[in-house]
């Protein structure tokens, strides 16, 4: 068996720099909830279908359960946490309210962040291409109408 | 669940990642985009000793071009198949395809060299790279090989590569002028394995299709080009609206498994299917 081995590991976490030592087998949504206590990634599968653990590396989407914590070394992950504090996903959550579009909120963060990736990129989809987008978040309350809904408001406006 | 205890090193060069591949015996395992890979960890169907990340080799990375052929590295991404001006011009038939892989965030990490290595029979690049004729460049110790993406995929999740092997970049024939190629595949949700899939490049005699290379995937143990399928529709004239021509091949081709909901004639059945729409939509588009 195989002790636990310790990485050293140097990121930069919502905006701040963060020199630490990770677990080499810790995947990157445990890191966080676990050692950092940033509980806004949650956890469902645990193995890239559900994207609840949805944060963002070097500005894109990533499922935060497909990759460990050492493996962030060098590069630049933001949390829902770092985005909501910094005001960057204002305009969604405000529509995200409006709409009821988070019910339980179990998979809030990760639509937030999808959304937030094309919303910043600029690209003006219709409600199929945003389904597609959203497709690889599950949402087991809303039903996504008024998550789409959301997004498209948001996009429409042209800022996020 | 949980992966099981490893090791794990990020090596600062690819020379350096094949010396601890080679002296690991084979227990060490490379991990690039970690989208199959991690899956499997977490749910404890592999359990190696030593993850080597290969996820930050610039050796690895990179899109060029040379008269004959285009290279891209082993860590292309898929989402780079979607933004890449090259992949747009020479490689439309990846263009076309990537956006069939899994989600937004698969697609973001996954790699090509990843999705070849893991060699998954439902998984649309390595059927592409079989359309295509690709050549993948693997590296180890010993220097390099080239082996042509037909002769690379052994069967379930069996490839070609040798222990203390990495793909380091796959190269793309360019195309003929003229040349045409289309891709669709039938999936319960989207985002999801293809349960069938097909990928044609074809080129054209006037209006006649003339040399047709159709590789099906999620039907068979690996991509597999369809030697009677390509017979069938050498000499025909688009659009089709009977499938006769080719139904026979595909059956002669393809010998899918039952599997629990899916029957294999329900297969064949959607294989036919998927096979007219697909010749249909043979885009105007050269691929060169
Ligand atoms: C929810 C979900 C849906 C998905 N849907 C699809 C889909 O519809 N279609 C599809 O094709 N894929 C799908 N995938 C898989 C995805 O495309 C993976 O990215 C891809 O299969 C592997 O690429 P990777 O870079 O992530 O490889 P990793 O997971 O890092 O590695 C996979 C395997 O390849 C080996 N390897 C990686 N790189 C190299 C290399 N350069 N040389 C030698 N060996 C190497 C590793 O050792 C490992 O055995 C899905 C994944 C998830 C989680
Ligand atoms: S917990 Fe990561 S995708 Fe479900
Ligand atoms: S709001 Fe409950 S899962 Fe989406």
């Amino acid at each position: 068996m195989i002790g636990d081995e310790e990485i050293a590991i140097e990121t930069t976490l919502n905006g701040k720099p963060l020199k630490t030592r990770v677990r080499a087998r810790q995947h990157l949504a445990d890191f966080l909830r676990q050692e950092l206590e940033l509980t806004g990634t949650h956890l469902g599968c645990e193995h890239g279908i559900c994207g609840a653990c949805t944060v963002l590396i070097d500005g894109r989407t990533a499922r935060s359960c497909l990759t460990l914590a050492a493996q962030i070394s060098g590069h630049a992950v933001e949390t829902i946490e770092g985005l909501s504090d910094s005001g960057k996903l204002a305009e969604l959550q405000a529509e995200f309210i409006a709409r009821n579009a988070a019910q339980c909120g179990f998979c809030s963060s990760g639509l937030l962040l999808t959304a937030y990736e094309v919303v910043a990129s600029g690209a003006q989809l219709s409600r199929s291409e945003i389904r597609e987008v959203i497709s690889g978040n599950m949402c087991r309350c809303t039903g996504y109408h008024a998550i789409v809904d959301a997004i498209q408001a948001v996009m429409t406006k042209g800022r996020c | 669940m949980k992966a099981r205890n490893f090791h794990y090193i990020k090596p600062a060069s690819l020379a350096h990642a094949l010396r601890i591949l080679a002296n690991a015996d084979g227990e060490a395992v490379p991990v690039a985009g970690g989208q199959s890979l991690l899956a499997g960890l977490n749910m404890r169907l592999s359990a190696p000793k030593l993850l080597v990340d290969i996820g930050d080799l610039d050796e690895l990375r990179g899109q060029s071009r040379t008269a004959d052929s285009v290279r891209l590295g082993a860590l292309t991404r898929h989402a780079d198949l979607l933004t890449s001006d090259l992949v747009a011009q020479d490689l439309p038939l990846l263009r076309t395809a990537a956006p069939h892989i899994g989600h937004l965030a698969i697609r973001n990490r996954g790699t090509l060299g990843g999705s070849l290595a893991y060699a998954d029979p439902a998984a649309e690049l390595p059927a592409c790279a079989v359309a295509l004729d690709a050549s993948l460049v693997l590296g180890s110790l010993l220097g390099e090989r080239e082996v042509r993406a037909e002769d690379f995929f052994k069967g379930l999740f069996e490839t070609d590569l040798r222990p203390g092997e990495l793909i380091v970049a796959v190269k793309f024939p360019i195309q003929p002028a003229g040349t045409r190629v289309a891709f669709a595949e039938l999936s319960r949700r989207h985002g999801d394995f293809a349960l069938v899939g097909l990928a044609v490049v074809a080129s054209m005699q006037g209006d006649r299709l003339d040399k047709a290379r159709p590789v099906y995937f999620g039907c068979a143990d690996r991509a597999m080009f369809a030697p009677s399928v390509a017979a069938a529709i050498t000499g025909l004239r688009p659009p089709f609206d009977d499938d006769s021509a080719f139904a026979p091949a595909i059956r002669q081709d393809l010998s899918p498994d039952d599997m629990p909901g899916l029957r294999a004639d329900t297969r064949l059945h959607m294989a036919t299917v998927l096979t007219g729409r697909v010749l249909n939509s043979l885009s105007e588009r050269a691929a060169a």
